[in-house]
């Protein structure tokens, strides 16, 4: 449990550096970072399949997706850059002290769990809820990949000149 | 829900309440197209941790993961369309800021 | 073999694009034709080979567990009729081959997703598939690459993200009351956990997401965006049935038969409803652009919808149900009719309009019938579903909402005979003297929507009693 503490603290750190820095390449490194203590913390829950998928996808391949994005459009240069800091600090200090009243408000009043547990089905292996329970699940999964695909032919090509 | 749950439950609530806060908080208050964006990760982030811990709550940790890894898959399609969304809008504009996109209101 | 519905177009996807562009272009014409048209078919004549035929072997390979209801027809139905028209659009509307080749791709996507939708009875598997419709219309959207549509799909990516987000973490906490994610299993568990907190967060999140996607106030800035700036087909499948069916077909099903409709729940969705109604009609008498107009009367339509789910009792959500398939024709009809003088003048500005009936016959005449109809004006079919919700409301006690229903449905005549008399009545506005009848294709599909306003209209005592 210990650990789980320490993670989840580590969690809101790189949420708030993700937010808070004035780098757009960093922000995407926070936000790759949330994604890796993320993945940790699911795989102490028990869930190492979710784990591997969220590690490699969301830690990896979003952060390449991020990273292409922002190649193919500007940098700023250094005097702009020093401009936007300032300006982004003053938009941005309420963020810490709206994360701590609404914190010790979550303390505060804490919701009754008044519900019983419920009862969950027997088949607890992944793989064969997927492949025989979830079909419907995976057919979404290759036709969203493939209107993924005609996206990409459509809006990365470039336009006529 | 027995003690043990509960005080799992508890922990894990309050740090996934504070990234949604993150996550709308940066949604709002940003004004670029690709920061929108990061933002709307962190908010996903949030709901695949919460999916994970109900699973790991109620001891239905296999179909939570059939889920999860399905929610990915979307999740990534989705950025890879908005990528391409605000790369086009930056071909066009020469510019991220939300505030120039003023043509269509509401 | 009602999972052919998905799997047919599913694997047409993948075989057609294995044929050269040129080809393929035409070929999947015909063939997504022919799909749309057979859904029609299947449902309105509902030959028992089709519906009662299991498919055994298939099932072993791929269990698709599906339910259907008159809902599902209707919807079924309404996708059929609005993708065969939105296919003829795209025809007559896109000139470029690769666009279309594209176009009809993301268009059998859509299709598929709708389907699924409508068919499938797990809360999760709901989630997939509207996602699914809801990419293959942000690209819709941005198709063209120009300014407005790129800003329109942005705007409706983000909104509809934040409503998906809403969607999942109540789906989450669905899984830790109930166990499971099946409609069964979740109404079930919903019954048996009581009102904890828990319980109405779950459904009010829910229930937010699905206003989000179907724009109903106070959610509704995307979508006035969305649909103006779409290309003309897209705008025609978006307006006509794509928000019907990831929002308001989903927020009816759920509420229907798996939240079950509580007094609270009841409230919510008639004061929404209420005040879409209001809003949607007000913001529409001060457009002047045509297609803004009418995405704001849908609002306004939708608004109707809901109030009439909101009721509850059977009578209402009759109404509820034919006017989500009139609204899904006359919508598509008026949106058809903006596409048309959209391509002869290169613009929906209103007031560059003036006189176009005497240059566009059926254009002019269509569109009378499709705003007659959303007005609610007798015999059209939109005036039975309107004045089914509102008896509907006056029988259940809801007084106050049956005569604001009425009153706004008075606004809405207001705008749309001021839209009619700048754009297609009244002198012919100089400069527009060489302005001909569009293409084949809308003038077919603009007369096909009519007719079926009309007869629907006419021998609605046998459409109410279709089963």
């Amino acid at each position: 449990m210990a650990l789980n503490l320490i993670l989840l603290v580590l969690l809101l750190v790189a949420g708030i550096w993700t937010v808070l820095t004035t780098r757009l390449v960093r922000s995407v490194v926070g936000l790759a970072l949330v994604s890796a203590v993320v993945s940790i913390l699911i795989f102490r829950l028990n869930s190492p399949l979710a784990a591997a998928f969220e590690l490699s996808v969301c830690a990896g391949l979003i952060s390449v997706i991020f990273v292409t994005t922002i190649s193919f459009t500007q940098r700023l240069t250094a005097e702009r850059l020093e401009e936007r800091r300032k300006e982004r600090l003053g938009k941005y200090w309420y963020l810490p002290v709206i994360l701590i009243i609404f914190g010790i408000l979550l303390v505060v009043f804490k919701p009754k769990l008044d519900f019983p547990l419920p009862q969950v089905p027997s088949e607890q292996d992944t793989r064969n809820i997927i492949w025989h329970m979830r079909h419907v699940d995976l057919l979404g999964q290759i036709l969203i990949i493939l209107a993924g695909v005609f996206g990409v032919v459509i809006l990365f090509k470039e336009p006529k000149k | 829900m027995n003690l043990a749950g509960a005080q799992t439950f508890w922990y894990f609530y309050i740090a996934i309440m504070l990234l949604f806060v993150m996550g709308a908080y940066y949604i709002i208050a940003s004004f670029n197209l690709i920061r929108v964006l990061i933002g709307l990760e962190l908010l996903i982030k949030a709901v695949t941790l919460l999916s994970i811990l109900t699973g790991y709550l109620t001891h239905n940790e296999g179909l939570a993961q059939a889920l999860v890894i399905t929610l990915i898959v979307i999740e990534v399609v989705i950025m890879v369309v908005a990528g391409g969304i605000v790369v086009c809008i930056y071909r066009n504009n020469k510019s991220l800021d939300t505030r120039k996109l003023k043509e269509l209101k509401g | 073999m009602v999972p052919l519905f998905v799997l047919i177009p599913f694997f047409s996807i993948i075989i057609l694009n294995l044929f050269p562009k040129k080809l393929m272009q035409h070929l999947s014409f015909v063939w997504l034709g022919f799909l749309s048209l057979a859904q029609v078919y299947l449902v309105a004549a509902r030959p028992v080979w089709f519906w009662d035929t299991k498919l055994e072997l298939w099932n072993l390979l791929f269990s698709f567990r599906y339910s259907v209801d008159v809902i599902t027809l209707v919807m079924l139905l309404c996708i059929g009729i609005v993708v065969f028209i939105s296919l003829l659009a795209s025809r007559a509307m896109i000139s470029d081959v690769h666009q279309r080749v594209n176009f009809k791709n993301l268009l059998l996507v859509s299709l598929i997703g709708m389907n699924a939708t409508v068919l499938v009875t797990d809360v999760f598997s709901l989630y997939v598939f509207i996602e699914i419709t809801a990419v293959s219309s942000y690209i819709m959207i941005a198709m063209n690459k120009d300014r407005l549509g790129l800003e329109g799909a942005f705007k409706y990516l983000i909104l509809s993200a934040i409503a998906t987000v809403m969607m999942l973490v109540a789906i989450s906490l669905l899984l830790l009351l109930t166990g499971n994610t099946s409609f069964e299993a979740v109404g079930a568990g919903l019954a048996g956990a009581g009102n904890s907190l828990f319980v109405r967060v779950s459904i009010g999140l829910f229930l937010c997401g699905l206003f989000i996607k179907s724009g109903l106030v106070p959610f509704h800035g995307w979508l006035p965006d969305a649909y103006s700036a779409a290309p003309a087909p897209a705008s025609i499948l978006l307006a006509g049935i794509v928000t019907k069916v990831s929002g308001v077909y989903v927020l009816m099903r759920l509420a229907i038969s798996v939240f079950g409709l509580t007094p609270s729940v009841q409230a919510l969705l008639m004061f929404i409803g209420a005040v879409s109604i209001i809003i949607g009609a007000v913001a529409a008498l001060t457009q002047t652009d045509f297609k803004r107009m009418l995405a704001y009367s849908s609002i306004s339509q939708i608004g109707y919808i809901i109030l009439g789910v909101g009721c509850g009792t059977k009578l209402a959500l009759i109404g509820a149900v034919f006017h989500l398939f009139n609204h899904a024709i006359f919508k598509s009809l008026l949106f058809v009719n903006a596409a048309s003088v959209e391509k002869e003048l290169g613009t929906t500005d209103m007031d560059k309009m003036g006189g176009l009936t005497q240059r566009m016959p059926v254009t002019g005449i269509t569109s009378v019938i499709g705003l007659l109809s959303t007005a609610g004006i007798p015999p059209l079919s939109g005036f039975w579903s309107k004045f089914i919700i509102i008896i509907a409301l006056w029988q259940a006690g809801n007084f106050g909402y049956a005569a604001f229903a009425l009153l706004a449905s008075i606004i809405t005549l207001a705008y749309f005979l001021s839209m009619q008399r700048k754009v297609f009545f009244g002198k012919l506005r100089s400069g527009l003297e060489n302005i001909k009848e569009s293409s084949m294709g809308l003038i077919v599909s603009q007369a096909v929507l009519a007719i079926i306003t009309l007869v629907v209209g006419l021998i609605f005592p046998l459409v109410i009693s279709w089963r």
